[in-house]
């Protein structure tokens, strides 16, 4: 099928415009007298619905439509926005995301939608959207015809205020004609590929036939537009000639005039119905009927003109779609590089001649550029994870009848892919968390003498290599007293140890499993639902998460990830004749000690480092390295850390710092103790990589 | 192996002076010792891990996987790499030299005795005029009941 090769591009682009009309509506929810942002949503609504149209997605276009004539009613101010009424949009919303989603897998994106379009179409005829919400079945309201009439008059006197200050601004208006070729397969998606044209270089204000008649390929060869642009006939006849399989462009010029002395055409154009009026015979009718009906459409965008050019410069930037996949291989192609780069770093030291030094340097320092830039590539914006959390937030207060603010800064903050796929969920988990057991009742933050409506803020930045995402609230806290009483029951803690604990150390029992049962929770300030997952998970990214709280001030969630997973600096050891890299992330500092200084306490060898009792932890234990031979007087230690908990790795010798390629063991050998992966030096050696988060209990 | 009209190329390879069989279309290559790196803590027949053209490889030592002593390495010693479903693992084996055709009528089953061996391995036995050959099932070399139960002392 012809039709296949625009399919991916059509999923792509079905999801962003779906995700502009969610943050839109959210926004319209803050705003609702706000008609740009309406405006926003029918634009988006819109296009979405043609290419459907094009792509035979009949379901998808007509529940699309159905949304369109509500948005169309809001936007000329015929109903009020309100909750009521924008949850039946999310509805309709949701509905088209599964209908996307299952065109995206292979599937027809059909989905019976009776419910949603019924109560669309209830809202279009002016019943109250909370009757519709409410009730399954309504009677009839009569009202929806002679409504109709009163409000395309008004539409009247709005048309020539808005017409004067386009031409004010400077706009020229054309009338543009364009011809298609003979042979054209694919009537509507040229008819779609010339409006985006113009829409990226003005404002199509009216077309003949109409833009729905153009989207079912209802016209012969020939259709008009009518556009308002700052950009010449010339610019628009040469932009309009690069889509394909265009035969001629006419364009005319329109003046101000014209359309002033058609105002009374035009009110005689808008008659009752609107869009009957507008068939293919316009196509050919004269200028003047030509523009007073554009002077119609042009005023149902009063605010368009402003927005969208402010959003032409933004979507200036010349992207390109890769795959994933080409990415990947590319990747892994730039990993054997590096590799193959530690190799000659190797023989031109051994060999000590100084061209091929100076060659391999430089060798260096553009690979390392090449690498900075391939890893880049891999970024994406958390934006993607983000972009859905305003929505379940919303629909979450609804659910708790809670006032949440949620405010979200940094989305523009990049990651590897690999970290964005995996960092959802956890979010999701914290989310909730603060919205379920942070943020109190709208009641007894009154009674706390605080605001009625919470606040949650979603931050992410970077900071050196890493990125950091933080979920702060203003509720009511951690119960630290609560949080030690329950890890004391669960013998986590000794009364002893208890008092000495700091508050960060207290509150990371409860991200340990043995709070994560849910009955246990409600009484630990509600805290702890499957948190020790949301742990395990960030820390299989290499990441951390940190946990900061004031009673009834709020707590702060923060996440500490890595900028990437694919390459990484480390520490090269040796143990006996083995090398090990241990990840320069989790070190604090290398030592060495006497053997004299190394002091026992219960059993275990401990040291005195920097006024704190750290535990040392052979590596030739652990590992059960075979003995070479004995060593000597002087310990050599590498202080790692997790979280507070400080340990020394006993080690023989230090070789270096690496940055290394981190590769998986394969899946034969999984889960093996305290190796996350291994890498290979360049040598050709395989090194394992410690995970010394196994190695501080 | 199922279909016994079919013939079976298989990879022909030496261990405690018996000859093997592993099918032709597991085996991705062969490879001569190379310096491997003793993954700790696992069971005592994994070698450890190679660098095969950049991807790190698991190996295993036939020989101990098969309770017949420890393999040393000399100049015939080769590497097997096999591949199944997700894994790629390579199997230590005293000599690798040959692949040859077994017609499909030759291959019996596993007889009741066959040396010290846990017959569990062998999938079937061809005879070729005077060689004896043990295919393997390497489903069940790979299976990881023995690393699991080691896992489970461990954990």
């Amino acid at each position: 099928m012809e039709m296949s090769q625009y399919l991916e591009v059509f999923i792509e682009e079905s999801k962003e415009h779906l995700q502009t009309v969610n943050d839109s509506l959210l926004k319209l929810e803050k705003n609702p007298e706000d008609l740009t942002i309406v405006s926003e949503i029918f634009r988006a609504a819109h296009t979405l619905k043609g290419m459907s149209a094009t792509m035979n997605y009949q379901d998808l276009a007509n529940l699309t439509h159905k949304m369109e004539n509500v948005l169309d009613l809001i936007r000329n101010s015929k109903i009020q926005v309100d909750s009521d009424l924008l949850d039946i949009i999310f509805d309709a919303v949701d509905d088209l995301e599964a209908m996307v989603g299952d065109i995206a897998t292979g599937g027809q994106g059909e989905r019976d939608v009776q419910q949603v379009v019924g109560k669309l179409e209830r809202i279009e005829e002016g019943e109250l959207p909370a009757k519709v919400q409410d009730e399954q079945v309504e009677m009839e309201s009569k009202e929806a015809s002679t409504s109709e009439i009163s409000y395309e008059l008004n539409l009247d006197e709005f048309q020539r205020t808005v017409l004067m200050e386009s031409a004010e601004q400077g706009f020229t208006n054309y009338e543009i004609t364009v011809s298609l070729t003979k042979d054209c397969m694919l009537k509507g998606a040229r008819v779609y590929m010339v409006f985006e044209v113009l829409e990226q270089i003005g404002e199509v204000a009216q077309s003949a036939p109409t833009v729905d008649q153009l989207e079912e390929e209802n016209f012969d060869l020939q259709f008009k537009v009518l556009l308002l642009s700052t950009h010449d006939e010339e610019d628009i006849q040469a932009r309009i000639l690069k889509v394909s399989e265009i035969d001629s462009v006419h364009i005319k010029k329109v003046t101000v005039e014209d359309y002033v002395s058609t105002t009374e055409t035009s009110s005689l154009a808008t008659s009752p119905h609107k869009d009957d009026s507008k068939d293919e015979s316009n196509q050919h009718s004269s200028d003047k009927e030509q523009t007073a009906v554009a002077v119609k459409e042009k005023t149902e965008t009063p605010e368009e003109s402003k927005t969208q050019e402010s959003q032409q410069k933004v979507a200036q930037s010349k992207t390109i779609r890769v795959n994933i996949d080409r990415l990947d291989v590319l990747m892994n192609l730039f990993e054997e590089l590096v590799i193959d780069r530690g190799r000659l770093e190797q023989i031109s030291t051994d060999l000590n001649h100084s061209e091929l030094q100076e060659t391999v340097e430089r060798m260096s320092r553009i690979s390392g550029d090449l690498q900075s830039i391939i890893l880049n590539m891999r970024m994406v914006p958390v934006e993607q994870v983000f972009n859905r959390f305003p929505r379940m937030v919303r629909q979450l207060a609804r659910d708790l009848n809670k006032k949440v603010n949620l405010v979200v800064e940094g989305a523009e903050t990049e990651l590897d892919r690999t970290v964005i796929d995996e960092i959802g969920d956890p979010l999701v988990h914290l989310i909730r968390n603060s919205l379920d057991h942070g943020i109190e009742t709208p009641e007894s933050r009154l009674a706390k003498g605080k605001p009625e409506e919470g606040n949650l803020k979603l931050q992410a930045y970077h900071s050196g290599n890493h990125v950091f995402i933080e979920i702060s609230d203003d509720g009511g806290g951690i119960n630290r007293d609560k949080v030690l009483q329950k890890a004391i029951n669960n013998g986590l803690v000794t009364n002893e140890q208890a008092s000495g604990l700091s508050n960060q150390q207290v509150f990371d029992y409860i991200m340990s499993s043995g709070f994560s049962t849910a009955d246990q929770i409600s009484d630990v300030s509600g805290r702890g639902v499957g948190l020790d997952v949301v742990k395990n998970t960030i820390e299989s990214l290499g990441g951390s998460i940190t946990i900061d709280s004031v009673p009834d001030k709020g707590s702060t969630f923060s996440i500490q990830l890595p900028l990437t997973l694919s390459i990484i600096s480390v520490m090269l050891v040796e143990v006996q004749q083995e090398k090990y890299a241990v990840p320069l992330s989790s070190i604090i500092e290398t030592a060495i000690v006497k053997k004299e200084d190394i002091m026992h306490a219960h059993n275990k060898q401990v040291i005195d480092f920097r006024g704190s009792v750290v535990p040392l932890v052979s590596l030739e234990d652990v590992f059960e390295v075979p003995q070479e031979f004995d060593k000597g007087d002087y310990y050599s230690i590498v202080i790692i850390r997790k979280g507070d908990k400080m340990a020394g790795l006993v080690v023989d010798s230090f070789i270096g710092q690496q940055e290394v390629v981190l590769k998986s063991l394969g899946n034969y050998l999984q889960n093996v103790f305290a190796i996350s992966g291994a890498t290979i030096l360049g040598d050709g050696q395989v090194a394992l990589i410690i995970d010394s988060n196994a190695l501080i209990k | 192996m199922e279909d016994h009209t079919q013939d079976l190329k298989v990879i022909v390879f030496q261990l405690n002076n018996e000859e093997y069989g592993v099918p032709v279309s597991r085996v991705g290559s062969i490879e001569r010792v190379q310096p491997i790196t003793r993954v700790p803590r696992t069971a005592s027949f994994v070698k450890g891990v190679m660098n095969l053209r950049g991807v790190v490889t698991p190996i295993i030592d036939l020989r101990e996987r098969f309770n017949i002593g420890e393999s040393t390495y000399d100049d015939r010693t080769r590497i097997i790499i096999v591949h199944l479903e997700d894994m790629e693992v390579g199997l230590v084996v005293d000599a690798a030299n040959d692949v040859i055709d077994i017609p499909g009528g030759t291959i019996e089953p596993p007889p009741e005795v066959v040396g010290t061996l846990d017959a569990d391995y062998i999938s079937g036995v061809a005879k070729l005029e005077r060689r004896l050959l043990i295919l393997l099932d390497l489903e069940e070399v790979l299976s990881d009941q023995e690393l699991k139960q080691l896992q489970s002392v461990e954990g």
